[in-house]
């Protein structure tokens, strides 16, 4: 435990200095405040929908959500897995790092780990700047009817559905990240699985569960279903692919450290 | 055993079906300079990376301080500090950062980095992004890495590489510092003879994977006899003749003849008898065979 806990450190100190950190907390606020910005601006318009306050909410977060979901986040995740691992394949330093007297794998393990919580990072902003700037634009703008609903169970279950939809995507990457030092092997190769995630994700294919890029896709069509409830926050968690997700995120992450020890020894 | 900093006993390792290091028997005593000395693909890296379990040995085979390496893997890295290849270092960090991040991962005081940069020589670009370093500056980053654990054993694979003469002295004159005042044990690969023989105490020669010689350096000063070369007229008749008068000729080329040097008396002796029957003598001198030559010899014959 010592070993993951001070690999883990040793993690975030090394690349506290790069765009994948940084990103993990840009993004969020980029996106969220060109939102909020838009249903400010744009709050004539939207007024005259007469929302209910939960269609409101719906409305809003499902901008965030929606180009997140389905763009954003997979490729967030494609570059992020590249930059956690591309830090040891341009310094060339896999060796020295397995020369450590530290576990094996508690020094693959808190770098699996260290992308998973940029994930969670990232996530975790992207719901909570939802709730800020809703808030925001109910002191801003008056005449909305944000503050007659709390959309905080419904944020908090959709972004925990991301969250793990996302691990699917982010184990292929890692080992894509592990095998190859270059960027444009897992980036091609994960930029053709989103589109076919996207598409098989929308069009509704029965197996579409078992491609882990569609599972973000999915988890964004169920937000769609999600709003036909009688409660929209009744949506349950943990769906076929979400497990399936899981699945992937563990067999791979095991597969990955077989793969990493072979290939410090180069 | 006890003795031994390094020891590897009848070590094979394969690639493949490729042997890359074959029956090596390395004996590396505590607080020695140990140059391990081979041509570019002898196999030195590869041993380096098995002494450091980055290759997994066959059990049995490698024991560092007298512990098997495979079963106390961790307990045995804690002892050592090892340069591989390119120094191994974080490009986007300052150099004072990469020995912090050193310090996390073994669970050092910070302040360590600080010392080891004075070490080194590099407070002054302490605050430097790392990739903005000279060669130079790089490879004392990366012994000052190497040395942040204060281990007991220092692997350094071609230290020098790449370094111009005032870096090569500035990290001999660090290794012999570090062996005498600071009883470190240091394994130094190198591929060049002359740049181990004055650091080293002892010297290990390795060709194909295979250990062709292991001693002290004296040891090895010993392999290469002194000679005497007699530079005189009428070659052949002074061949034969001294043939005759009991002397073993090493060789004879069409300027001169060598015989093995044997103290300066017999020499003169030498001289005096080729003199008296008639020859001309126009130089006799002392000529021993230089390292690198002792060098070439052992690695080529084999």
């Amino acid at each position: 435990m010592r070993s993951l806990y001070i690999s883990l450190v040793s993690e975030f100190y090394k690349s506290r200095k790069t765009l994948a950190f940084w990103a993990a907390i840009i993004l969020p606020f980029v996106i969220c405040s060109l939102v909020a910005f838009g249903f400010y601006s744009g709050s004539d318009k939207v007024l005259n929908m007469h929302y209910p306050p939960i269609m409101l909410w719906f409305r809003y977060l499902g901008a965030a959500l929606g180009v997140m979901g389905v763009l954003i986040l997979p490729f967030y995740v494609i570059f992020m897995a590249f930059s956690v691992n591309n830090i040891e394949h341009k310094n060339d330093t896999w060796k020295t790092l397995f020369a450590q007297p530290l576990n094996k794998f508690s020094i693959y393990a808190a770098k699996y780990l260290y992308a998973v919580i940029l994930i969670f990072i990232c996530l975790f902003l992207f719901a909570a700047l939802t709730f800020a700037f809703g808030h925001l634009l109910q002191v801003l703008v008056p005449k909305y009817n944000f503050n007659q609903y709390d959309p905080s169970l419904i944020l908090v279950k959709f972004y925990s559905k991301l969250f793990l939809a996302s691990l699917g995507i982010l184990s292929i990457q890692f080992i894509l990240s592990l095998l190859w030092g270059d960027f444009l092997k897992p980036m091609g190769i994960g930029f053709i699985g989103t589109i076919m995630g996207i598409i098989t994700g929308n069009v509704g294919w029965k197996y579409a569960y078992l491609i882990p890029y569609s599972h973000p896709s999915l988890v964004l069509n169920s937000s769609a279903s999600a709003k036909k409830l009688t409660n929209p926050a009744d949506f349950p968690i943990f769906t076929q692919e979400i497990y399936t997700s899981l699945v992937y995120a563990l067999v791979l992450f095991i597969i990955g450290y077989f793969i990493v020890t072979k290939k410090s020894i180069k | 055993m006890g003795n031994y900093a390094i020891e590897t006993v009848g070590l094979n390792f394969n690639f493949g079906n490729q042997a890359i290091v074959k029956d090596l028997s390395l004996q590396v005593p505590k607080g020695s300079i140990y140059g391990f000395l081979g041509p570019n693909g002898a196999g030195k890296t590869t041993t380096i990376k098995i002494l450091l379990n980055l290759l997994k040995s066959p059990a049995d085979q490698v024991f560092i301080f007298g512990k098997e390496i495979n079963h106390n893997r961790i307990a045995t890295l804690k002892r050592v500090g090892a340069l591989v290849e390119q120094p191994a270092i974080y490009g986007h960090l300052t150099g004072k950062e990469n020995l912090i991040n050193r310090c996390l991962l073994l669970g050092i005081k910070k302040t360590k980095a600080d010392e080891m940069l004075a070490l080194v020589g590099l407070t002054e670009a302490a605050n430097k992004k790392s990739t903005k370093y000279s060669l130079g500056m790089k490879q004392r980053l990366g012994i000052a890495l190497a040395l942040v654990s204060d281990p007991e054993l220092l692997l350094l694979d071609e230290p020098t590489n790449g370094l111009d003469p005032n870096g090569i002295i500035e990290v001999r004159n660090l290794m012999i510092e570090l062996a005498t005042k600071h009883k470190k044990t240091i394994l130094v690969s190198s591929h060049l003879l002359a740049e181990i023989e004055r650091t080293a105490t002892h010297v290990g020669i390795i060709n194909k994977g295979k250990l062709l010689f292991q001693g002290t350096i004296n040891e090895l000063h010993l392999l290469s006899k002194p000679m005497l070369e007699i530079e005189v007229n009428n070659i052949s008749n002074a061949t034969a003749f001294l043939t005759q008068a009991g002397y073993e000729i090493l060789e004879t080329t069409d300027k001169k003849i060598t015989v093995p040097f044997t103290s300066p008396q017999d020499s003169g002796a030498l001289n005096t008898l080729l003199v008296q029957n008639g020859f001309t003598v126009s130089s006799l001198y002392l000529q021993k065979k230089d390292l690198e030559n002792l060098f070439l010899d052992i690695t080529k014959n084999n």
